[in-house]
């Protein structure tokens, strides 16, 4: 039996190969399979965090430790949760896992060794349709050697131990022996504008519309709620835009000189511009629309737009979840006679 | 806000005042259009879609016929369950109306069994009812047509003697006019015969796409229904025909802007073969196409194509403009009935269960079933018959001022219908005892007062309501008809305190996003202020002003829906729209810039 695969290119990879390759990971997959642009990349899949916490877990017990806090007050659970993430970002790499992740990096590079990339956690249970873990994981953006990819990787194992992620684990019940992290690296999008979108209208749930909201520079700045964003809302089938609140955008993420991100302010004559045209709205209602329909239901979208090359790419999709999981009521019920619909009307308040 | 919007409350129609000097003309409406008492604690509101400008008196008789055979459609004919018909009352000229709702649960009971008796067999048997409606309708048409020409000679021609026939020419103008009023009021029996059955239908599709897309837009909803064919789009259609003829023959140099119809006319009939040709085919499409007047029917004053054919005209050199430029005209019909579709199956497909998608089916097959109706009446009752009604009055004016009772024919719609009959009887009675008629005194000073009355009236902003509000609107004949809900309610009511903010709010009808110069056309004689790139701001936008909306860029009005034959064509030409903003006209001034956002239903006023 051979050992399974270290790393899973997006290509080869779909949204059933979630438990090794996590919900991000397996989305990214599936989006390319989809046909939708995202920006290239490679999943270091559970059998690397596997095959190094095995290496881990031979010097020091450790979840056995996490199990053990289930029904601890909080203070005594943020300690041990210091004390095992420490742990995990210290230690070493097993070399087979160290080579292969080296190989696959230097390929994504495709020569250029400082072209910026972003590591981002995966998790099995995250993006599950039942339970959106959104957020309780670590994203790096703009990583340009690959000493810090590494170190990321690690760090993203590492947030699988941060006190938010062991307590929620506690309180549900969570084995531990089934918690995995992959770890999703990809090309940087440096985003001239980006933002999200949703299939659905996130007011009143109605599936005729798509929302988007987007602000200048990286979407990180969307997603954490830095800035307010612009807000659209475009008729799914018709494309016709009835809502467009612009706002004052005051800063951007753009990426750091040398590494990282960094806020800054937006020019004064660009905070109130819209940060994307008709044509760009048009654009990604098509691909919402598309990604719906390879999934079969209303999706929750990150995106961006290439600085450069002007493209549009998707970073991550996955369910929407919050209206989804409500009943949905029948609209009305079928009549014997159609004609009686119309006592809608004409019959009153019944 | 409801509840202190329904504190505020709109003026009670006994604090409303006749405007000074102008008491005479409005005591010349009958006593059953006069405010009166008990109407105070009745809600009614100023139905300024239909009479946007203050009513002659003679005018109204549309209101008179057309609630007559409104409430007689809806209170005996199919029996709506909660609603009877409309009174109406007129102050100033306006036309204020009121509904009469049903509420007493076993009288809507006992009428609900009357309607579905009645409506429902409509429904059932729409096509066959609505292919003999149009033979009524062009029988009545023909009827008006052959009514005999309004002429009174000094003798009575020897032929009529010698036939015996008995009856002298003064009792022809009595029986004349007798038939041609008559003929008006069945008119708007056929009139209403469908079409509150035909909105019920249409409203009842609408109301379950707000339910299950509750943030559908209303023109998305009227697009999925309306139909590509209705003969309302005929007259535009004719326009464009005979454009392209124009260029086919090559007489289209003839067609200046700045040359006169008749200069038209002329040149053409000395341009041989070509020329005769090209005037061969105007008379095909005249008739019966531009039967079709620049309102929508409701005054004298809106003239037929037919009758002045400057309108027309005046959009022939644009049209000849872009065929030479190598656009086709067409309007193109196929692909909007292949967008229409994909709407239709679109939305379909956003259903989540087979139970919805089948209610769904159910109720856009009745909609569009009833629709043609809804969309081709018009044609035939607000301009057609209408056209025919306005010019035989027009021609007992003609006799009436050649016999010195006015001093221009069109003098006659300053006296109501029952004043005219007098009037006809008075000049009959001259004819036939030989002496001078008494007209010439009495009326002459009464159309002075009159007229200047029309014109104080037109300065004067009347309420948009009067009475006490109600709690909720649920007449479905007001709801369908004028689109007035409790929420409309409330924005007129909290009119004055948004005043300040540059922006007016209506419905969204077509979306797209325009800026330019506003021109506020208050009545139709206005249109030709409109130049190329202008935003046409009015009361009501209308369907017969299609071919301007190739000069104008945008279109905003105070009265209408999504539904509105304006909406239609504004859609149609891709510009941006919002109507039924209840006070654009007032708020906008001419010559501002402004913005339309015809997709939010926003107008905002940038200088």
């Amino acid at each position: 039996m051979t050992a399974p695969a270290v790393i899973a290119w997006f290509a080869d990879i779909g949204l059933h190969d979630r438990a090794r390759v996590g919900g991000k990971g397996g989305s990214l997959g599936e989006l390319q399979r989809a046909a939708i642009e995202v920006p290239p990349g490679f999943v270091v899949t559970t059998a690397a965090f596997e095959q190094f916490m095995r290496a881990l877990e031979e010097r020091a017990p450790l979840r056995s430790r996490v199990e053990a806090l289930r029904g601890v007050d909080l203070g005594a659970a943020t300690k041990v949760c210091a004390e095992l993430r420490a742990q995990v970002e210290a230690a070493p790499l097993p070399p087979e896992v160290l080579e292969q992740i080296s190989r696959a990096h230097a390929q994504l590079c495709d020569a250029n060794a400082t072209l910026p990339l972003a590591v981002r956690s995966s998790a099995t249970t995250e993006d599950a349709t039942d339970a959106s873990f959104a957020g309780l994981q670590d994203t790096f953006l703009w990583i340009t050697d690959l000493a810090n990819v590494l170190e990321c990787i690690r760090s993203c194992w590492a947030s699988l131990y941060s006190v938010e992620s062991v307590t929620y684990r506690c309180s549900r019940q969570i084995p531990e022996a089934g918690v995995a992290m992959a770890v999703v690296v990809q090309r940087m999008v440096d985003a001239r504008a980006a933002g999200v979108m949703f299939t659905r209208s996130p007011l009143t749930g109605d599936r005729s519309v798509v929302t988007i909201e987007g602000a200048w520079g990286l979407g990180s700045a969307v997603v954490g709620g830095e800035v307010t964003p612009d807000r659209w809302v475009l008729g799914k089938i018709t494309g016709d835009i009835s809502v467009r609140d612009i706002s004052d955008k005051h800063v951007r993420h753009v990426p750091n000189a040398g590494a990282g991100t960094k806020t800054e302010p937006v020019p004064e004559d660009q905070r109130r511009q819209p940060c994307l045209s008709d044509d760009q709205l048009q654009q990604l209602r098509s691909i919402g629309r598309k990604v719906e329909g390879h999934y079969g239901r209303p999706q929750d979208i990150e995106w961006a737009i290439d600085r450069i090359t002007g493209a549009m790419l998707l970073l991550q999709s996955r369910p929407e979840t919050v209206w989804s999981a409500r009943e949905a009521a029948p609209v009305a019920k079928v009549a014997q006679d159609p004609r009686m619909h119309v006592m809608s009307i004409f019959g009153g308040k019944p | 806000m409801k509840t202190s919007n329904a504190s505020k409350g709109f003026p009670l129609p006994s604090s409303l005042k006749v405007v000074p000097g102008t008491e005479n003309a409005q005591a010349a409406y009958p006593y059953t259009m006069q405010f009166g008492k008990g109407d105070d604690t009745r809600f009614w509101f100023y139905n300024s879609m239909h009479f946007p400008e203050p009513m002659s008196a003679f005018d109204m008789v549309t209101a008179e016929a057309a609630y007559c055979a409104l409430g007689a459609a809806n209170t005996r004919v199919h029996c709506l369950p909660t609603t009877l018909g409309i009174d109406y009352r007129v102050i100033n000229g306006r036309v204020y109306i009121g509904g009469n709702a049903v509420t007493d649960p076993a009288e809507i009971a006992r009428r609900t069994e009357e309607f579905q008796k009645r409506a429902f067999y409509y429904y059932a048997n729409w096509e066959r009812l609505y292919a003999q409606w149009r033979e009524k309708m062009m029988a009545l048409i023909h009827d008006a047509q052959a009514l005999p020409t309004i002429a009174l000679p000094e003798f009575e021609p020897l032929e009529h003697v010698h036939a015996g026939r008995g009856i002298a020419s003064n009792h022809g103008l009595l029986d004349t006019y007798q038939r041609t009023l008559e003929g008006y009021f069945r008119m708007w029996h056929h009139h209403f015969e469908f079409l509150l059955l035909g909105y019920g239908a249409y409203l009842t599709f609408f109301g379950f796409c707000k339910k299950a897309f509750p943030e559908i837009t209303d023109q998305t909803i009227a697009r999925m229904v309306a139909g590509m064919e209705a003969e309302i789009f005929r007259p535009d259609d004719e326009l464009r025909r005979l454009a392209r003829r124009a260029v086919e023959l090559g007489v289209e140099d003839k067609f200046q802007a700045q040359v006169s119809v008749d200069d038209i006319l002329k040149s053409l009939q000395s341009q041989g073969e070509a020329g005769r040709a090209w005037l061969a085919e105007l008379e095909v499409s005249r008739h019966p196409w531009f039967n079709i007047n620049v309102g929508d029917g409701f005054y004298h004053y809106h003239r037929a194509w037919n009758d002045d054919l400057s309108m027309p005209f005046a959009c022939l050199p644009e049209y000849i403009r872009r065929l030479k430029a190598g656009e086709t005209l067409e309007r193109p019909v196929k692909r909007l009935q292949a967008e229409r579709q994909e709407l239709i199956e679109g939305y379909r497909d956003l259903l989540s269960t087979e139970e919805d998608r089948t209610a769904y089916d159910q109720m856009i097959t009745l909609a569009h079933r009833v629709f043609p109706y809804v969309e081709g009446h018009k044609f035939y009752c607000e301009h057609w018959y209408t056209n025919l009604f306005f010019n035989k009055i027009r021609e007992f004016g003609a006799l009436l001022k050649a016999n010195g009772f006015f001093s221009a024919a069109e003098d006659v719609f300053h006296l109501t219908h029952y004043e005219l009959e007098l009037a006809i009887v008075d000049l009959m009675t001259a004819w036939s005892s030989g002496s001078a008629p008494r007209g010439p005194e009495h009326w002459p000073k009464i159309v002075k007062e009159r007229r200047a009355a029309i014109a104080e009236w037109a300065k004067n902003v009347t309420p948009p309501a009067l009475g006490p509000v109600p709690d909720v609107i649920d007449d479905p004949a007001i709801v369908m008809l004028w689109g007035i809900t409790r929420e409309n309610l409330d924005a007129w009511l909290s009119a004055d305190s948004t005043q300040s903010s540059n922006e007016v709010r209506g419905f969204a009808a077509s979306s797209g996003v325009v800026e330019g110069p506003a021109r506020v056309v208050k009545s139709v004689e206005e249109i030709s202020r409109l130049k190329a790139g202008d935003i046409l701001v009015c009361q009501i936008t209308n369907p017969t002003w299609a071919p301007i909306f190739q000069t104008i860029v945008g279109a905003v009005s105070d009265i209408g829906g999504s539904m509105s034959h304006a909406a239609i064509v504004a859609r149609e030409y891709g510009m941006p729209a919002v109507v039924g903003t209840g006070n654009a006209t007032s708020r906008i001034k001419d010559g501002q810039r402004i913005r339309v956002d015809g997709g939010r239903g926003i107008v905002t006023i940038l200088s």
